[in-house]
C-alpha cells in the first residue's frame, strides 16, 4: 500500500450532499471490470453524457481541475453501497485526499486500505475552502500534512484535522489493517480459546455442512 | 458494572484488543460472502497465499449475479464470470456454499437468519451495506469493503471504530396496511439519509415488540438508508421460537446456555444513549418514495415537495435534479402516478409474509395492462413456503411473474434491469438514480402498496383498495 505523508495539489469541489457510491462507480463497471482500470469510470453517470462523451460541467472534466489530487464534498460522502470499488476507481482516477463534512461510514473505513486519506472537517470550512477551490487562479494548491495534521488552504488559511492515532501510523507506514492485525494473531488465538468456552455454540458448524 | 445498551454488551462480549482511541478488534463470528465482493476478497486472499482461518464460521452464496428468470434454473451471462468463481473459491477456502439447486440458497441476508447461521449477540460481517438487516435478530452485523472482508476471512476479527449509540423509540399501534416498510421510510423521510451517520441504532417501543422476525428484518434492512451501520432490535421470545430447530441453531445444552446470554443482551433500562429519536406512528399512512435518495419520501397522501420552499440553495439544486430525473412535478400528488413495473423482492422485502401481504392485495385482480410485474423470492426455503401455501398461485392468476430466488433487480448486478424512462414500485431499499437499471425510475414502498401500484397500474393508497 502506498504510505501517505504530505500531499500538495489541486482541489477540485463538489458540493453535492448525499454522494452515493453508484454514483462514483456504477455496479456494472465492478462487474466486469479490473482493477487497476477503474479511474476511467470514476463517476461515470456525471463524467460522460449519454452520447459516452466527458460532459463538460461536470468539475472533473473542467481544465483548470486537471491532475486535481484532493476532493472537497458534501455532507456523507459516498454513502450507500459497501463497494470498496468506490475508493479503487477515485484513488486510480488520482485522488489521494478528501475533504468533506461527513463521510458514509463504510467507504471511511475502505479508505485506509488504499492510503486514501478521508478528512472531516466543519461544514463552514469545508464551505470556504470550495469557495477558493473555485475561485483562485487555476492550479493553487491545497497542502495536506498528514503528520502535523494539518491543512492549508491556497489563501494561506491553516486548519487542524484528527485522525485516530492507529490509522495516522498505519498510513504514514503505509501498512493497511491486515498489516497491522497480522502482529496479533496471538490475540486472536487467546480470545477464541477463551471464548470457546464461554459460547461453544458460536463454533463447531463444520458438522452441518 | 454500569448500564449498558445492547449494542455495547455485544461490542464488549467481541473485542480481542483495543487499539486506543475508540477503535478495538473484534471478533467477527459469522462471515457472509457473496458473488462480487466475497469472490473478489476470496480470491485476493488466496492469491496471497493466505488462508481462510475458520472456515466453519464462514458462508457463501452466489446472490447477486444468478438470474433469477425460472426457465434458466439460475444460470445466466454472470454465470461463468460470477458464479462459478465464487462455488471454486469457496471449496479452495472450504467454506459452506449455498449455491443453486441448494435447498438453502438465497439472499444471504434472507438465509443467514432463515438457516440459524444469524444469532443474537453474534456480529455478522459481509462485504455488503445491508448486512444491517441482520440485526434484526439481535446481531451486532454489519457491512464491510474488499479489504476488510480480506481481513476478516485472515483473522476471523474485524479492525471497528465504536459508533455513538442511537434509539429511535416508535410510539402507538401499527395502522390497518402499515407495514415495516412504512415505519422505516417514514423515520428515513423525517430524519434524513445521513441521520444515523456515526450510530449504531436501536429500535424500541412497543410496536417493535409485537412486529414478527420478518418485519424486524425488513425494519434493520434500510438502517443503512438513513446512514447507520448497525441497526438492532433487542430479541425475545419471538425470536428464540423462530431459531429453535433451524439448521445452524445451537442445539441441547448448547440451547440452553445460549438462551441464557441472550436474555441478558437487552438494553439496561437506566442505559443512556447519544442521541434518542420519538417516532408516534397511529396517524401514518403508507409511504413511498417519491425521488433518487431513501430520504425522498412521503405517505402516499402527500404531494410532491417543491424546492422553492427550501431555503439552503444545495437541497434546492439536489430536490430540482432529483424531480428531473424522476419526472415529477413538485406540488403534484404522488397518487396516480402511472407505474410501468412492480418489483417484490430484495433482502428488504422477500420473505413468506411480505408475498402473504401481497397476494391478499391482488387477489382476485388483475396486474394492469401495460405493467409488468415480477415476484422474486429471497431463498429456495421462502419459495418452497410460498409455493405450498398455494400464494404464488394467487400471485400468477393475476399476473404477477413468480421467479426463482435472487436480488434481480434490485441492482440489476445479473442483468435484469428496468427500462431507461420507465417508473418501478419497489420493494427494495435504494432508489439512486440508475439503480434498477440506467434511467431507471423507482419507488420505494412496501409489498402491499406494490401490489396495489400493479393492479392499479398506478400509485395508489393500499388502503382504498382494501377497505
Ligand atoms: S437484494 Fe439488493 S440490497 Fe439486498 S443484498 Fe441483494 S443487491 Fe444488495
Amino acid at each position: 500500500m502506498q504510505k501517505f505523508t504530505s500531499l500538495s495539489a489541486v482541489a477540485a469541489p463538489l458540493p453535492e450532499k448525499n454522494v452515493n457510491t453508484d454514483i462514483i462507480i456504477p455496479i456494472k463497471r465492478l462487474v466486469g471490470t479490473e482493477r487497476g482500470t477503474l479511474g476511467e469510470f470514476a463517476f461515470e453517470p456525471w463524467r460522460y453524457g449519454a452520447d459516452g462523451r466527458p460532459n463538460p460541467n461536470f468539475v472533473l472534466n473542467q481544465p483548470r481541475y486537471a491532475g486535481a489530487e484532493i476532493l472537497i464534498a458534501g455532507t456523507n460522502f459516498a454513502c450507500g453501497s459497501s463497494r470498496e470499488g468506490a475508493v479503487w476507481a477515485l484513488n486510480e482516477f488520482g485522488i489521494r485526499a478528501l475533504m468533506a463534512p461527513s463521510f458514509g461510514a463504510i467507504f471511511f473505513n475502505n479508505c485506509f486500505q488504499s492510503g486514501v486519506l478521508p478528512i472531516v472537517l466543519d461544514d463552514a470550512i469545508i464551505d470556504d475552502f470550495m469557495i477558493q477551490a473555485r475561485e483562485v487562479v487555476a492550479g493553487s494548491e491545497f497542502n495536506i500534512d498528514l503528520e502535523r495534521q494539518i491543512v492549508t488552504s491556497p489563501d494561506g488559511t491553516t486548519v487542524t484535522f484528527e485522525t485516530e492515532s492507529f490509522r495516522r501510523e498505519a498510513l504514514l507506514a503505509g501498512l493497511d489493517d491486515l498489516g497491522m492485525t497480522m502482529k496479533r494473531i496471538g490475540d486472536i488465538d487467546a480470545f477464541q480459546a477463551a471464548d470457546r468456552d464461554a459460547r461453544p455454540w458460536i463454533y463447531g458448524l463444520q458438522h452441518k455442512v | 458494572m454500569a448500564s449498558r445498551t445492547m449494542f455495547d454488551k455485544v461490542w464488549d462480549l467481541h473485542v480481542v484488543a483495543d487499539l486506543g482511541g475508540d477503535m478495538a478488534l473484534l471478533h467477527a463470528d459469522r462471515i457472509l460472502v457473496h458473488d462480487l465482493s466475497g469472490a473478489r476478497a476470496l480470491g485476493a486472499l488466496l492469491e496471497q497465499g493466505l488462508e481462510v482461518r475458520n472456515p466453519e464460521l464462514c458462508f457463501a452464496a452466489p446472490d447477486h449475479t444468478v438470474t433469477t428468470n425460472p426457465a434458466t434454473g439460475g444460470i445466466g451471462n454472470f454465470h461463468e464470470t460470477c458464479v462459478r468463481p465464487l462455488q471454486d473459491l469457496t471449496a479452495q477456502g472450504k467454506i459452506r456454499h449455498f449455491g443453486l439447486g441448494d435447498k438453502g440458497f438465497g439472499i444471504l441476508h434472507v438465509i443467514g437468519p432463515e438457516q440459524g447461521i444469524t444469532l443474537p449477540g453474534t456480529t455478522v460481517v459481509c462485504g455488503d451495506s445491508h448486512t444491517c438487516t441482520h440485526g434484526g435478530m439481535g446481531a451486532l452485523a454489519w457491512g464491510i469493503g474488499v479489504s476488510e472482508l480480506v481481513h476478516a476471512l485472515a483473522t476471523q476479527t474485524v479492525m471497528q471504530r465504536k459508533p455513538k449509540r442511537m434509539r429511535v423509540n416508535f410510539d402507538g399501534l401499527l395502522p390497518d396496511w402499515l407495514s415495516a416498510k412504512d415505519l422505516i421510510l417514514h423515520v428515513i423521510g423525517r430524519e434524513g439519509a445521513a441521520s444515523g451517520d456515526g450510530y449504531a441504532v436501536e429500535y424500541a417501543g412497543a410496536p417493535i415488540r409485537n412486529l414478527s422476525v420478518e418485519a424486524r428484518l425488513t425494519l434493520c434492512n434500510l438502517s443503512i438508508e438513513m446512514g447507520a451501520k448497525v441497526g438492532m432490535i433487542a430479541p425475545d421470545d419471538i425470536i428464540y421460537q423462530y431459531l429453535s430447530g433451524r439448521p445452524y441453531a445451537p442445539v441441547g445444552a448448547d440451547w440452553d446456555r445460549a438462551l441464557a446470554v441472550w436474555g441478558e443482551l437487552a438494553s439496561d433500562s437506566e442505559a443512556a444513549f447519544d442521541a434518542e429519536v420519538n417516532v408516534p406512528i397511529d396517524d401514518l399512512a403508507p409511504h413511498i418514495s417519491w425521488g433518487t435518495s431513501p430520504e425522498h419520501t412521503i405517505a402516499v397522501t402527500d404531494r410532491i415537495p417543491d424546492p422553492a420552499d427550501e431555503a439552503d440553495l444545495d437541497r434546492r439544486q439536489a430536490l430540482s435534479a432529483a424531480q428531473e430525473y424522476i419526472g415529477l412535478n413538485p406540488g403534484a400528488p404522488i397518487e396516480g402516478t402511472p407505474v410501468d413495473w412492480v418489483f417484490i423482492g430484495s433482502c428488504t422485502n422477500s420473505r413468506l409474509s411480505d408475498f402473504a401481504e401481497a397476494a391478499r392485495v391482488v387477489e382476485g385482480r388483475k396486474v394492469s395492462e401495460g405493467v409488468r410485474a415480477w415476484a422474486v423470492p429471497g431463498s429456495e426455503a421462502v419459495k418452497a413456503e410460498v409455493e405450498a401455501a398455494g400464494l404464488h398461485r394467487v400471485l400468477e392468476a393475476a399476473g404477477v411473474e413468480w421467479r426463482l430466488p435472487g436480488c434481480s433487480l434490485c441492482v440489476g448486478a445479473n442483468g435484469e434491469t428496468v427500462p431507461a424512462g420507465q417508473r418501478c414500485v419497489s420493494t427494495s431499499n435504494r432508489n439512486f438514480v440508475g439503480r434498477q437499471g440506467k434511467g431507471s425510475r423507482t419507488h420505494l414502498a412496501s409489498p402491499a402498496m406494490a401490489a396495489a401500484a400493479a393492479v392499479t397500474g398506478q400509485i395508489t393508497d393500499v388502503r382504498k383498495l382494501m377497505g
